[in-house]
């Protein structure tokens, strides 16, 4: 179940008011649709316990509308979910078939064993990173009182009708204002409170850099992966030559075999390990980072805002035209900012704690499972070495 | 032509027996080494054998006995080579040529002739296989050579790499115990033509060499330092030393002049026309060689399950060795990759550990960054240049397994060579018992004569046939051997890691 593998962020789902999660999903050609299970003690809620079918862009359509909320400017709204990618297995199953007459039939058994896994593994995690997606928005103080969030939990019917209204209404405005301009403003708005200096200087660079570990990270997993079929591979061949070898050769062969078939399992593990514990972490935190960055965007804007309101002001009193409109208009802006500064602190102050909390847990779980993976290796090699010698 | 004295095979060191053995049975059991020679007075069949002390032959009685001997047809022959530890001493094989096949052939000549080998002109030929194994065993004490210091000499596309090639012997025929040559690739090339012209001389397969790159040689000649043609350079200096190496362990390559010449003379004669000496080459060689065989219209009938057995195995293993070669590539080429990506990612990890503000953490991704970073120097020492010799040695032993077809082959050219001479000798028989019907002399002299001369060349051959098939059982072996020599190689890979990891479960 999708429980063991959560790990990239903890403390969640603990509040027995508001308990969420996706018990299962199926998968229909392209489309994944996710049972997502509500269990309450809210008032607000019709029903105590409950399960509607939700897809993919579904997610997203909650995540959009909490972003365009002006109320939440000031809130680090969770990363939206990524789309389930099927597209990786989905050719490599494609290319096994087609290369199935050069291999044996044992060989090709365990490359789709593989491929499976993979497909399996793909499937997880994506369950996982929509059940976080959830989690986040229940525990958070503000965001888990939205409307639309109850509506997508408790709406028993298709919600793209409402997407497609909300599509037309925003058409994705503000997200489109934030990728293009985000690290100009950022960085061009004189800063006058000391935390966010630090915070901005400090998020900037932290994203680069954990962007690059990512893709690297997963250059590395992927080579593992490749290691493991090339094990496939050798221990097949080295089969087909133990069947046909006469000579006392013949049970090397085949412990060789064995052995690497074996090795195969191991570094398989690995490679899946490290996926899961290092390379999903480090995605996820980047797009994380992204979230609070959006938030720094946000409040830099709110400032903008406000300093143009200040020089409007003063155009307005210079021409002794429409002042208390403009007078109104910046005191606003300035209520805005505040807001956002002070629930912007807030926000990116607990986001520090969560992030050190969860990439210890992580670090410390893979280590562990690095450290059981390489006894298992010595153990294997051992084993293997007292069998050949012995022969 | 019975007589076994005009043809007793110089005296072997372990000879015991009072009887001139055809075969020398040191390690058989006594009772079948009696066999033999008690019947020795009628032609014999030759067991080239020496059966394994402590192994019970399959058929003892049938090959050592005279009577089996003529009614046999065919028996299959396991070679065992056991022993891993030990390739080339104790590897005993148990054989029997197929004499018999000559009598099933209905052959009008009189008594055959017990074959057994005459002294080559090359000098110090073994007659039996175990001297063979002997030879071999001794052979890789006596001469030593070593590729070394590869130079580039001359600048632009006519630049060349020069290799040191040194020697190290106790053998008399060589004039110093210890010296050496330069010698470019082509030099190597050149000996492979001229020892491959001599083929049929030595015996079928000649080690080959390896192969033309243009790529590779290209971007040495243009004086590009970069890793890969380091690495290129390298993996052709260590080709052309197993080469070499080979060449020398192979005792009656050892004796030719031009082996000699290669390791000693001072100047070598540019070789020219080695285009079609690549590997490859050689091998489409003997791909249309093999065609042409297949080809014939008289089908040997191979009454000699052995060779027929062996033929299967050796292209069967021929074909999963290729797979194995491109698999083994692969798994180069991804733990390259691996060591590559990890570097990589470490140095990414710890540039994310400068930024980190919160000192515990900043410090752990520091530490991950630098386990990353040793385990990937760590597999970029052992395992990834670990397979790579794994690699290297099976596409060698893989070429040799195609020479080791070509070997087959040319054993049935000799054996239709054979055929052939013989329905001549037998026409020229006919005519000869014509004329001595019709009655002229002086046609029946010229006739006599025609016959003598084909007789020789019937005998010659058969002894061509029976050499070669020799040949091609010991090469077998040695092959089998090599396989052996293969799986030490990775156990030897395995001890690496054995190493490794313990030190990995340390950094953890």
């Amino acid at each position: 179940s999708s429980k063991t593998l959560r790990s990239v962020s903890v403390d969640l789902n603990h509040d027995a008011s508001l308990l969420i999660d996706i018990p299962d999903a199926l998968c229909e050609r392209d489309k994944v649709k996710f049972t997502v299970h509500t269990k309450t003690t809210l008032s607000s809620f019709q029903k105590p316990d409950f399960s509607v079918p939700r897809q993919h862009e579904d997610f997203i359509w909650l995540h959009d509308t909490l972003v365009e909320t002006e109320d939440y400017a000031g809130l680090i709204i969770p990363p939206a979910p990524p789309k389930p990618d099927f597209d990786s297995p989905r050719d490599k199953m494609h290319k096994l078939g087609e290369g199935e007459a050069t291999m044996t039939k044992e060989e090709y058994t365990k490359m789709k064993q593989e491929l499976e896994a993979e497909y399996l593994a793909v499937f997880k995690k994506t369950v996982q990173v929509h059940e976080i997606f959830l989690q986040r928005l229940s525990s958070h103080p503000v965001l888990s009182k939205d409307r639309n969030f109850q509506i997508f939990l408790e709406y028993d019917q298709d919600l793209s009708v409402r997407r497609k209204n909300a599509k037309e209404m925003f058409g994705g405005f503000f997200k489109n204002m934030v990728k293009s301009a985000d690290e100009v403003l950022i960085s061009g708005v004189k800063e006058v409170d000391d935390f966010f200096e630090q915070e901005k200087t400090f998020l900037l660079d932290y994203y680069s850099k954990i962007k690059d570990s990512t893709a690297k990270a997963e250059k590395m997993t992927r080579a593992h992966k490749n290691i493991a079929d090339d094990y496939i591979h050798i221990s097949a061949t080295l089969n087909s030559l133990a069947a046909d070898d006469m000579t006392a050769n013949k049970k090397n062969l085949e412990k060789l075999s064995d052995l690497f078939e074996k090795f195969r399992k191991v570094e398989g593990r690995v490679a899946s390990d490290q996926d899961l514990k290092l390379t999903e972490l480090l995605r996820y935190y980047m797009r994380d980072i992204q979230a609070a960055k959006d938030l720094l965007y946000r409040r830099a804007r709110a400032l903008a805002d406000y300093e143009n309101s200040n020089k409007a002001l003063d155009k307005a009193r210079l021409k002794s035209k429409d002042i208390p409109q403009a007078e109104e208009h910046q005191r606003q802006c300035l209520q805005k900012f505040d807001k956002l500064s002070e629930s912007g602190k807030k926000e990116l102050t607990s986001f520090k704690g969560r992030r050190v909390v969860a990439f210890r847990k992580n670090f410390i779980e893979m280590a562990e499972l690095e450290i059981k993976h390489a006894k298992n290796s010595v153990a294997l090699l051992q084993g293997c070495i007292e069998l050949l010698k012995s022969n | 032509m019975a007589a076994s004295s005009d043809r007793n095979p110089p005296p072997f060191p372990t000879a015991e027996e009072s009887e001139p053995g055809l075969c020398d049975m040191a390690d058989a059991d006594s009772d079948e080494g009696e066999d033999i020679f008690v019947s020795n007075s009628n032609p014999v069949s030759v067991s080239r054998g020496v059966s394994q002390p402590d192994r019970v032959s399959e058929e003892p009685s049938d090959l050592f006995s005279e009577e089996a001997a003529s009614s046999t047809a065919a028996k299959a022959n396991g070679v065992h080579s056991d022993d891993d530890n030990d390739l080339f001493a104790d590897t005993n094989v148990e054989l029997s040529t197929d004499k018999s096949s000559s009598s099933a052939r209905k052959e009008p000549s009189g008594p055959r002739h017990a074959s057994t080998f005459t002294p080559s002109p090359a000098a110090m030929q073994p007659t039996s296989l175990e001297q063979l194994e002997e030879e071999e065993a001794k052979d890789s004490f006596d001469v030593d050579v070593a590729v070394t210091n590869p130079e580039k000499i001359g600048d632009g596309m006519n630049a060349y790499v020069a290799y040191k090639v040194s020697t190290r012997t106790s053998l008399p025929m060589f004039r110093s115990k210890v010296f050496s040559v330069r010698r470019r690739f082509s030099d190597f090339l050149g000996l492979y033509e001229k020892l491959s012209v001599k083929q049929s001389l030595h015996g079928c397969i000649i080690p080959l060499p390896p192969e033309k790159s243009v790529v590779g040689m290209t971007k040495v000649k243009v004086g590009m330092d970069d890793p890969s043609s380091v690495e290129f350079v390298e993996r052709r200096r260590a080709a052309l030393e197993r080469y070499l190496q080979r060449v020398v362990s192979h005792p009656s390559l050892l004796q030719d002049p031009d082996v000699r010449e290669f390791l000693e003379r001072e100047d070598l004669p540019r070789a020219v026309n080695t285009q079609a000496l690549s590997g490859a080459g050689f091998l489409k060689m003997i791909n249309k060689a093999s065609d042409a065989v297949n080809k014939m219209t008289i089908k040997m009938n191979e009454s000699d399950t052995w060779f027929e057995d062996k033929f299967q195995e050796v292209e069967n293993e021929e074909q999963q060795l290729r797979k194995l070669h491109v698999v083994v590539d692969s798994l180069v080429i991804h733990r390259k990759e691996l060591c590559g990506n990890t570097a990589v990612f470490a140095k990414s990890l710890a540039m994310l550990g400068n930024s980190e503000d919160n000192t515990a953490l900043s410090r752990a991704l520091s530490q991950l960054a630098e386990v990353e970073d040793k385990m990937e120097q760590l597999h970029q020492e052992q395992a990834a240049s670990d397979f790579f010799i794994f690699a290297e040695l099976l596409g060698d032993y893989i070429r040799l397994l195609g020479a080791v077809r070509g070997c087959f082959d040319q054993r049935m050219r000799a054996w239709q060579r054979w055929q052939e001479a013989q329905s001549t000798l037998q026409k020229k028989r006919e005519a000869e018992a014509k004329l001595l019907w019709a009655n002229k002399p002086d046609k029946l002299q010229q006739a006599k004569e025609e016959i003598t001369e084909w007789e020789a060349r019937v005998t010659q051959y058969e002894r061509d046939f029976d050499r070669i098939g020799m040949t091609v059982r010991k090469e077998v072996l040695r092959f089998e051997s090599f396989c052996l020599l293969l799986t030490l190689i990775v156990f030897q890979l395995i001890k690496f890691w054995e190493a490794f990891l313990p030190e990995a479960k340390a950094i953890a």
